[in-house]
């Protein structure tokens, strides 16, 4: 067995909550200047030009690229081979996202209970999964998920005779209700098959993916390349005020399921979609 | 037109010459407010309780910054989702408020509140939080302080950039 303090896991929280906020994602950055050499509206170009003067400036600043430093996803996929020592591990997630989001200046924007809503001041507790894997190593990956776009996602069951056409319509209509409120140009993840919480799960890790890298399944590769071109003909546009960017990538993420049916969650993310990740 | 600089108070002769898709730099007072303290002000207003927050010609901004690193007035500053202030915001503009500064579309009994008392919706860019905490010069909290976040803060700008969204004929961007 490797063992590994979970004191370790707690400071490489803290620093990929930090890394997250500051730093836009290398692939959406990309995306975002991509998408600036291809868009002819006007107003569209500007916003795409403050999207990444924002950016530079936050990571050299050390500013939040957003003021919704949202709610820490921690996904943590542990190695069968690792023990960890030296406390309770989800104490030691928290505690690196308090950590983080107290030194970085980042909003305290999580409450207790979704009625009572005091808020923790601390965003503490994150939103923590667990995978167990095969090797001795832990996987970390923190993607701060702010709620403007988070609002706009969306879960449909299926049936399982259900068409592709159906299903893109489902997608292209959870974009157009997320209009310009889910601030896109937007990345979506969709989560397809399993039961209920597989496919919002799915969804979200979908988000995680560098969004310039398909879906190795050949028909879903396609898929999200349709979406991808569907979704930019809607003509929203950045901060849906016109132009053809609106989706800057489409990543799906499949699981078998059951035969009578076919689950399918939309994750909206918007342009400033962040996440940072790092192996113990 | 184009970046025209407006300055805070706006009079309705400012705000009646604004047309939806007008971009324009905004400078002065504005306060901001948004979700929890929209609703401790409409708990205040049914109680007929005294509002400790001068409306008459305010310019609301609805955001919840990033706590101010130091040497710096505010944190990531950028819009939160408008429409949902919009339950409240017809009563925030009979009672005087001229202005709001937010993200998205809006209502139609927003739409027909900001024709009746002749105010002005404008849009800021989300996700640019960062850029425009350059154009704030000071914030104070100054209400609603247990909000953290949400709280009723006081904010000095200067040349903020905005988009008219729907202009005091009601007429709207989207």
């Amino acid at each position: 067995m490797r063992e590994i303090d979970v004191s370790k896991i707690k400071d490489a929280v803290s620093e990929l909550c930090l890394k997250a906020n500051f730093e836009l994602r290398r692939d959406v950055l990309a995306a975002i200047k991509a998408a600036l050499r291809k868009e002819a509206n006007g107003r569209a170009r500007n916003i795409l030009k403050s999207i990444i003067e924002n950016a530079k400036l936050a990571k050299k600043k050390r500013l939040a690229i957003c003021q919704d430093t949202g709610v820490a996803v921690v996904s943590l996929e542990i190695g069968q081979a690792v023990a960890l020592v030296g406390g309770d591990l989800k104490k030691a997630v928290n505690e690196g996202v308090k950590e983080a989001y107290r030194k970085g200046f980042l909003r305290k924007s999580v409450v207790d209970d979704p009625f009572l809503r005091n808020n923790t001041l601390t965003n503490a507790p994150g939103i923590i999964s667990i995978d167990i894997v095969q090797g001795d190593r832990v996987r970390i990956a923190v993607s701060p998920k702010g709620f403007g776009s988070e609002n706009k996602s969306a879960i449909k069951m299926f049936n399982p005779t259900a068409s592709i056409g159906e299903i893109k319509e489902f997608v292209l209509d959870t974009v157009r209700r997320a209009g310009p409120d889910a601030c896109p140009p937007l990345i979506l993840g969709i989560g397809i098959g399993g039961t209920f919480e597989t496919a919002a799960l799915l969804s979200r890790k979908a988000l995680s993916r560098p969004i310039d890298r398909r879906n190795p399944a050949r028909h879903l590769a396609r898929l999200e390349r349709e979406l991808v071109k569907d979704i930019n003909s809607l003509k929203l546009g950045p901060m849906g005020l016109g132009g053809r960017t609106t989706a800057l990538g489409v990543n799906i993420m499949e699981s078998h399921t059951h035969i009578a049916g076919l689950p399918v969650a939309v994750n909206v993310s918007c342009h400033v979609t962040r996440g940072a990740e790092k192996v113990l | 037109m184009k970046d025209t600089k407006i300055q805070i108070p706006l009079t309705k002769d400012v705000i009646e010459k604004l047309k939806a898709g007008d971009e324009v730099l905004l400078s002065g007072a504005i306060f901001t407010a948004r979700d929890a303290a929209h609703k401790k002000l409409h708990d205040l207003i049914k109680r007929g309780k005294h509002i400790p927050l001068n409306l008459k010609d305010a310019v609301i901004y609805y955001v919840g910054p990033t706590p101010p690193p130091p040497r710096r007035p505010i944190g990531s500053c950028g819009p939160t989702t408008s429409s949902r202030m919009d339950p409240f915001t017809p009563e925030i503009l009979r009672l005087g408020a001229n202005a709001m500064i937010g993200k998205g579309d809006r209502s139609d009994e927003v739409r027909r509140a900001i024709k009746k008392y002749r105010c002005v919706y404008f849009l800021a860019t989300g996700g640019i939080g960062a850029l425009l905490s350059t154009k704030v010069r000071s914030a104070k909290a100054i209400l609603f302080k247990e909000l953290g976040p949400e709280a009723v803060y006081k904010l000095e700008v200067r040349d903020f950039p905005l988009i008219v969204g729907i202009d005091s004929k009601g007429r709207d961007i989207y």
